[in-house]
C-alpha cells in the first residue's frame, strides 16, 4: 500500500493539483475576509467599552464551536458548494484575529497613548501611528493562528461540497481507496505546516524590522 | 496667561468634587507648581487645561481664550505636555519623537530637522549621537530630556508638566531640575507643574498652589507661603523645617551686610544659601562669616543675627505679582 500511495500523486497529478489549488484559494479567501472584518472590528471595540464585553464574549463562544458543526450549520442557510464553505471558514477564523487585535491594542501602554493625545494626535492618528504599530505583533499572531485553523478546517469543506483536499479524503473513504485517502491527509498536514512556517517567518520579519528600525 | 475661574470637576457617583471651584491666575512667564497630597486634584486640574479632562463647571482661559471653544486636538498642539512616565513612542527614533508636534503642524521637513537638532542640543543631548536612537536605548534621565525636547519642539507658550522628575533617581533629578529650570526661564514659558515633592516645588516654582481634597488651600510665592502658612494643614505640609526651607531661597550674597567679618571667621561663597550658611556658622561655632565672591574677594559679612532678622522679616514682596 505504501508503494501505491507513493505512486498515487504521479498518476493523479491533475486531481491533486486542482484539489490543492482549490484548498488554498478557499483558505486564502476566507482568511482575507476574516482579516478585513476582524481587524477593524477589533480596533473599533477598543473605542466601545460597552460593546466590547458582549462581542468578545460571542467571539469566545464562536471559538468553541467545532469547525465541522460550523460548516454543517451553513447548509440550511446557504446550501452546498463554495460559498457556504467560504463563509463558514471565515466565521471560524474571525475570533482569533478579533480577540488578538482587541487585546493587542488594549495592551498598548496607557502612558504612551496619554502622551500622544496630550501632544495633539487625533484619535485616528493615535490608532494609525501609535496603537496599530505597537499592537502589530499581537495582531499578527492572531492572523497566524487563524490562517492555520482555516487551512486545517478547509479539509472539511468537502462535506458541504466546497472542494479542496478534503475531497480526496472523502472520496478515498467512500471507495476504500486508501492511497487516495492517505495522500489527501498528508497533503493537508503539509499545507497546514507550511502555513505555520510561512507565517512564523513573516512574524520574525516584522519583529526584525522593528528592532532594526 | 492661564486663568482658571471657578473650575470644578465632579465624577458621577462621587460626592466630593475632584476639583472644587478652583481659581488660579498664572501670569505669563511664571512657573506655577500645583502641589498637595495624592488625590488632592492637582493632576486633574492640570489635565483640564489641555482638555484631556473636561471640567463640570467653570472656565479656563489660555492667552485670553476660553479653551472650551477650541478644538481640543488643535489646542493640545499649542501646549507642551510632559508626563512622569515620559510616554516616548517606543517604535519611533528620538528624532521622530521630538518631531511629533512640528510634523502634526505640517512644518516643512528641513525646518523640522533643524528644529529637532536645536531642541536636542538645548536639553543637553548631542544630536549626532541621539537622533537615530530609540527610547529603549536611553537612560531614564535621557528619556526625560527627550520628553522635554518633544514638548518644546513647536515652541508652545504654555507647558504642562506632570511629575516630570518622578521617574529619575535623586542625583539625576536635581541636575535635571536646575537645567530645565534655566531653560524654561530663558524661554519665558508659562508652566503648570504638578508634583507632590515640596522641595521640588520650592526650587522650581514662582508660585505654589497648595491643594487638598479638591480645594485650593493657599496660592502664593514660595517665600510667602513658607513665611505665613494660612492654616495648620499648610504648615504641616510644608514641614517643621519650613523656616530652613525659606532660608534656602536666599543666598549669602543677598543677605550679607557691608561691615567686614571679624578676623578668623569662616569664609563662605556668596552663592551659598542661608540655610547652608547657617549650618556652617553652627558647625564652626562662629557668629559671623566672611562672604566672598567667586574670585575670593570679600563682599562683607553674614551674621547669625542677620539670618534671624531675615526669617523674622515679612515675606519678600518683590517676588509676588
Amino acid at each position: 500500500m505504501l508503494a501505491e500511495t507513493l505512486r498515487w500523486p504521479g498518476e493523479h497529478q491533475r486531481v491533486l493539483l486542482e484539489a490543492t489549488l482549490r484548498h488554498l484559494e478557499l483558505s486564502l479567501a476566507a482568511l482575507s475576509v476574516a482579516v478585513v472584518v476582524a481587524l477593524p472590528l477589533g480596533i473599533a471595540l477598543t473605542r466601545a467599552p460597552g460593546a466590547a464585553g458582549f462581542v468578545t464574549g460571542i467571539a469566545n463562544v464562536l471559538r468553541t464551536i467545532p469547525s465541522l458543526a460550523l460548516l454543517v450549520l451553513m447548509l440550511p442557510l446557504l446550501g452546498t458548494g463554495y460559498l457556504p464553505a467560504m463563509v463558514a471558514l471565515t466565521v471560524y477564523g474571525v475570533p482569533a484575529i478579533l480577540l488578538n487585535t482587541y487585546a493587542g491594542v488594549r495592551s498598548v501602554d496607557a502612558d504612551i497613548v496619554d502622551a500622544a493625545r496630550g501632544q495633539g494626535l487625533s484619535d485616528r492618528q493615535i490608532i494609525r501611528r501609535i496603537e496599530i504599530p505597537l499592537a502589530l505583533p499581537v495582531m499578527f499572531a492572531g492572523i497566524r493562528t487563524a490562517a492555520v485553523q482555516i487551512v486545517a478546517a478547509a479539509t472539511l469543506a468537502a462535506f458541504v461540497g466546497g472542494g479542496g483536499l478534503g475531497e480526496l479524503i472523502t472520496a478515498g473513504m467512500g471507495t476504500l481507496d486508501f492511497p487516495e485517502l492517505l495522500v489527501g491527509a498528508l497533503a493537508v498536514a503539509a499545507l497546514a505546516a507550511a502555513t505555520e512556517l510561512l507565517f512564523a517567518g513573516l512574524e520574525r520579519g516584522i519583529a526584525g524590522r522593528r528592532r532594526a528600525s | 496667561m492661564i486663568r482658571l475661574e471657578g473650575v470644578t470637576k465632579r465624577y458621577p457617583g462621587v460626592s466630593r468634587p475632584a476639583v472644587d471651584h478652583l481659581d488660579l491666575d498664572i501670569p505669563e512667564g511664571t512657573i506655577c507648581v500645583l502641589i498637595g497630597p495624592s488625590g488632592c486634584g492637582k493632576t486633574t486640574s492640570m489635565r483640564m487645561v489641555n482638555r484631556l479632562i473636561e471640567p463640570t463647571a467653570g472656565r479656563i482661559l489660555v492667552a485670553g481664550e476660553d479653551v472650551s471653544g477650541t478644538d481640543p486636538v488643535r489646542l493640545r498642539r499649542t501646549i507642551g505636555y510632559v508626563i512622569q512616565q515620559v510616554g516616548l513612542f517606543p517604535h519611533m527614533s528620538v528624532a521622530e519623537n521630538v518631531a511629533t508636534v512640528p510634523a502634526l503642524l505640517g512644518w516643512p521637513k528641513p525646518r523640522i530637522a533643524a528644529r529637532v537638532e536645536e531642541m536636542l542640543t538645548l536639553v543637553g543631548l548631542e544630536p549626532r549621537e541621539f537622533l537615530r536612537r530609540f527610547p529603549g536605548e536611553l537612560s531614564g534621565g535621557q528619556r526625560q530630556r527627550v520628553g522635554v525636547a518633544r514638548a518644546l519642539a513647536a515652541d508652545p507658550p504654555v507647558m504642562l508638566m506632570d511629575e516630570p522628575f518622578g521617574a529619575v533617581d535623586p542625583i539625576v533629578r536635581e541636575r535635571l531640575q536646575s537645567e530645565f529650570l534655566a531653560i524654561l526661564r530663558r524661554l519665558r514659558k508659562t508652566i503648570i507643574l504638578v508634583t507632590h515633592d515640596i522641595d521640588e516645588a520650592i526650587r522650581m516654582g514662582d508660585r505654589l498652589a497648595l491643594m487638598k481634597d479638591g480645594l485650593l488651600m493657599q496660592y502664593d510665592t514660595p517665600d510667602r507661603i513658607l513665611a505665613t502658612p494660612r492654616d495648620a494643614f499648610v504648615a504641616e505640609f510644608l514641614g517643621i523645617d519650613r523656616g530652613l526651607k525659606r532660608l534656602a531661597l536666599v543666598t549669602a550674597g543677598e543677605a550679607a551686610g557691608p561691615s567686614p567679618a571679624p578676623a578668623g571667621s569662616p569664609r563662605i561663597a556668596s552663592v551659598t544659601t542661608l540655610r547652608d550658611a547657617l549650618s556652617i556658622l553652627l558647625t564652626e561655632g562662629a557668629d559671623a562669616a566672611a562672604v566672598v565672591d567667586a574670585d575670593g574677594a570679600s563682599l562683607g559679612s553674614l551674621t547669625l543675627g542677620a539670618i534671624r532678622h531675615r526669617l523674622a522679616a515679612r515675606a519678600d514682596q518683590s517676588g509676588a505679582g
